[in-house]
């Protein structure tokens, strides 16, 4: 399993959890807390992100960065099997 | 933006494009207008053709679009956004000029001049948002509101005989000799969104090579206008917009 995460901009986040639909991993929720406009902000709920980029990519405020695993290693798992 | 370097063997890949400027925007939860708006700029980014770009902005919920998009834009009145864009070109023919109008901007208001920009094949990109109703004004109905959609004017839903048939102005304006290429997209998920960014960086190819009016509508959401949920809106959308407005091309340049 390739692994990955996000990191969301939690102040420009507004709660539309378009991510968390998005999310083929089911891995997104709205936080408990609130951020200063008073959304509850996207965060992951698990570990099986794998950097697909597909929350990202539907996010209307791009407050969404999306980080996988190195190349090198993707390829170096891929000659193995 | 400060959270993109890599982090623990893990190497970023997806961020926010520099095209954008780092302002909030001023869109409600969900917007489909922030989704179109980052499409269009991460073509520019990666087209290296930000300096290059000019864009007009509407009259509607997208008029501060010059807040957030990174790049030379001219604010037009309503309705007149194809009128300025024909102008920014013509007195600039080596840039790419694209508009940016809402439905009640483009269809309505505007109507006369989004023909005539489009009968005389402007060398210029339109982007046309069709969220069925008038958002920036608090949800009025549009001329391509759906029959039995309810909006502030239409409290009983839409009906034929005062109110008349949705506008399929895409469709018309394609008849026009001076239409290159004319699409129908959406930004409800992931793959839409990639296949609207392909039409956004072929419509730019064709603009270089001088073709003739590129447009492109764009099927999306007005979760406060509709009064839904941001995912409601989205799944609303695809089950009453898209029989009326099938998306995919409606014309496409003779190979
Ligand atoms: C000449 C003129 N008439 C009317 C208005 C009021 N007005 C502002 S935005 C708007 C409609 C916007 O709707 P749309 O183009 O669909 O954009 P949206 O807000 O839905 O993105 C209207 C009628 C105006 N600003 N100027
Ligand atoms: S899509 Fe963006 S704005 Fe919406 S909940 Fe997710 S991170 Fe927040
Ligand atoms: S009123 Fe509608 S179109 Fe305007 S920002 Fe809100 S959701 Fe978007």
């Amino acid at each position: 399993m390739i692994r990955g995460t996000i990191i969301v901009s939690i102040e420009i986040c507004k709660a539309c959890e378009l991510c968390v639909t998005a999310c083929p991993q089911d891995c997104l929720e709205l936080s408990a807390q609130l951020n200063s406009k008073g959304y509850r902000y996207a965060q992951l709920k698990n570990d099986s992100c794998t950097g697909c980029i597909n929350c990202a990519i539907v996010c209307p405020d791009s407050a969404i960065t999306v980080y996988r695993q190195k190349k090198e290693i993707k390829s170096a798992t891929q000659k193995i099997s | 933006m400060e959270t993109a370097t890599n982090i623990d063997g893990l190497e970023v890949v997806y961020a926010k494009p520099k095209t954008l400027t780092d302002t909030p925007t001023h869109y409600c939860p969900g917007c489909g207008h922030g989704v179109v708006h980052k499409i269009l700029m991460e073509v520019i980014e990666e087209m290296n053709i930000q300096e290059e770009t000019i864009g007009v902005a509407p009259v509607g919920c997208a008029v501060f679009a010059y807040d957030y998009m990174n790049i030379d834009m001219q604010e037009a009145a309503h309705g007149r956004a194809s009128a300025v864009a024909t102008g920014v070109k013509r007195v600039l023919p080596d840039k790419y000029v694209f508009s940016y109008q809402g439905d009640g901007d483009l269809a309505a208001i505007g109507t006369g001049e989004t023909i005539h920009t489009v009968n005389r094949g402007e060398n210029i990109l339109m982007l046309f948002i069709n969220n069925g109703i008038y958002g920036m004004t608090g949800g009025q109905m549009a001329p391509t509101s759906i029959l039995g959609m309810k909006t502030t004017t239409s409290p009983f839903g839409r009906e034929v005989a005062t109110m008349g048939n949705p506008l399929k102005i895409t469709e018309m304006l394609a008849q026009l000799p001076g239409a290159y290429y004319v699409s129908r997209h959406s930004v409800h998920n992931t793959a839409a969104v990639r296949k609207l960014k392909k039409a956004i960086s072929t419509s730019f190819k064709y603009q270089k090579e001088k073709k003739g009016t590129c447009f492109i509508e764009i099927v999306s959401n007005c979760p406060s206008g509709w009064k839904m949920t941001p995912v409601e809106s989205n799944e609303w959308l695809e089950k009453n917009m898209f029989p009326i407005y099938p998306l995919g091309d409606i014309k496409v340049p003779k190979s």
